[in-house]
């Protein structure tokens, strides 16, 4: 799975949660639970939905290194990387 | 022989628009059964019926809207004979019969709109849903996820937020909140809880749990809430006829913000036989049915206290209003990073802040202050929520 793809996804799910939004209203590296007022539970399911597409689980640890979309793409990467 | 009527859903609430029946003529229904569905400005609601018996009419067809009281379906009691058999052997019960039909006045056909013969698969919405989506623009087969019929809700996220959606709610909430101003002498208690311990106890848990059966700070917080209640039940009931009546159930409303706008508080039921799991996915499920618009009567008509939690907004501090009749408010702000002082002494510590609200006719500071000091000590020993 490329960058590009990853990305793809993430933006897939967050617009999921929040329908109202659109792709260009989300900033690359802004934080993505307060600049789209995405709560805990909200951000879990988030986290819950990537599992299933992307097969990598987020522990609690290392929420602080998915908090922006380019965070989150470079996580993605690196575990993916790693097996 | 006995009459169902719209139930309100809410004291503000006038009429609905009776959307889906889940029962027919001739079905056996029993107390807690979903028997139909309608339509509110608190989104899909199922309305229950509470009592055990046999649907002898359905008076009301669907997509029609109904005020409150309008009878809209005739329950036969299990013990008794139907309706015809009835006449004919006691023509004096005709009277109580004719009651029972439902009165034209309040009852107002609200399905204006013809089937459109070019549409082979009509959508299933409500007339609500149908005309705004016309007015917007929407089709309605955009929208229409299988079979299932369009909600409201679903219509008002697509349609750009230009005029205020969910009137309807706004209106609820002023009306509730003004009540509360106007005739509930509130006071207010705050108290930190240093969340420490309790936070580093949970992501131990969740260290060996599934994505899926994670579990959120605010689970266990509504879980320590519940826990604390039973030993200070004066919180959780109701002020009614000028006295304080304790609930046996404990319901707490969980403020829930739509993403849109407005607010639902609808109510974790019987969360007194929940462990933290159980909390957990209730609490879930409580959400995701309040953001599809899909709640049970019972879980908006039955909240026993209200728990507002705020910390994700980024808030310190609640400092609620109480909704009316109940008779206290618990609110969470945000976990903090805080200088914390222990013996001699300090360092930085995860620190919430816990408020409670509560009205002054029902219980004193007293009660308060016990609740706030016996929810710091629970949440010290997070291990007894489970």
């Amino acid at each position: 799975m490329s960058a590009e793809e990853i990305k793809e996804i993430i933006i897939r799910e967050i617009l999921e949660i929040a329908p109202e939004m659109s792709e260009g209203d989300i900033d690359s590296d802004a934080h993505i639970q307060r600049s789209l007022e995405i709560d805990s539970f909200d951000f879990l399911r988030i986290l819950t939905a990537l599992n299933k597409a992307i097969g990598v689980e987020v522990p609690e640890a290392d929420y602080g290194k998915v908090d922006t979309l380019n965070h989150m793409v470079d996580y993605f990467v690196r575990h993916l990387e790693k097996r | 022989m006995s009459t169902f009527v719209m139930p309100s859903l809410g004291a503000d609430m006038q009429s609905a628009v009776l959307m889906e029946w889940k029962v027919k003529e001739g079905d056996r229904v029993k107390k807690g059964d979903v028997i139909a569905e309608v339509e509110t400005s608190k989104g899909v609601i199922e309305i229950e019926v509470f009592e055990e018996g046999i649907v002898e009419k359905i008076l009301v067809p669907e997509e029609t809207e109904a005020a409150v009281g309008t009878p809209l379906a005739i329950i036969r009691g299990l013990d008794e004979s139907s309706a015809a058999e009835e006449e004919q052997s006691a023509p004096d019960m005709a009277a109580e019969t004719k009651e029972a039909e439902p009165s034209p006045v309040p009852i107002q056909q609200v399905s204006d709109e013809p089937v459109e013969p070019d549409e082979p698969q009509r959508v299933k919405s409500s007339p609500l849903a149908r005309k705004k989506a016309k007015e917007a623009g929407i089709e309605l087969s955009a929208l229409a996820e299988g079979d299932k019929p369009v909600h409201l809700a679903q219509v008002e996220s697509q349609k750009g937020s230009v005029t205020p959606p969910m009137g309807g709610m706004r209106e609820a909430i002023a009306k509730a909140m003004s009540r509360s101003n106007a005739e509930i002498p509130h006071y207010y208690l705050s108290t930190s809880i240093n969340m420490t311990s309790a936070l580093r106890w949970l992501e131990e848990q969740n260290r060996n749990r599934t994505i899926e059966d994670r579990i959120l700070p605010a689970a266990l917080l509504i879980r320590a809430v519940v826990h604390v209640l039973r030993e200070v039940p004066q919180l959780n009931g109701f002020w009614m006829d000028d006295q304080l009546q304790l609930s046996e159930a404990i319901n707490p409303g969980i403020a829930i913000a739509l993403r849109k706008e407005g607010l639902i508080t609808p109510a974790l039921l019987n969360a007194e036989h929940m462990d933290l799991d159980a909390t957990m996915r209730s609490f879930t499920d409580l959400i995701t049915r309040t953001r599809s618009g899909k709640l049970r009567s019972s879980e908006i008509t039955q909240q026993t206290i209200t728990i507002t939690n705020l910390g994700d907004l980024g808030v310190e501090r609640v400092y609620g209003v109480i909704y009316p009749p109940q008779v206290a408010l618990v609110g969470f702000g945000r976990i903090m990073d805080t200088p914390w002082a222990e013996g001699d002494a300090l360092s930085v510590r995860k620190v919430i802040q816990a408020t409670l609200a509560g009205d002054h006719r029902a219980t004193d500071g007293r009660t308060g202050g016990e609740f706030l000091n016996k929810l710091d000590q629970i949440l010290q020993r997070p291990e007894e929520l489970l």
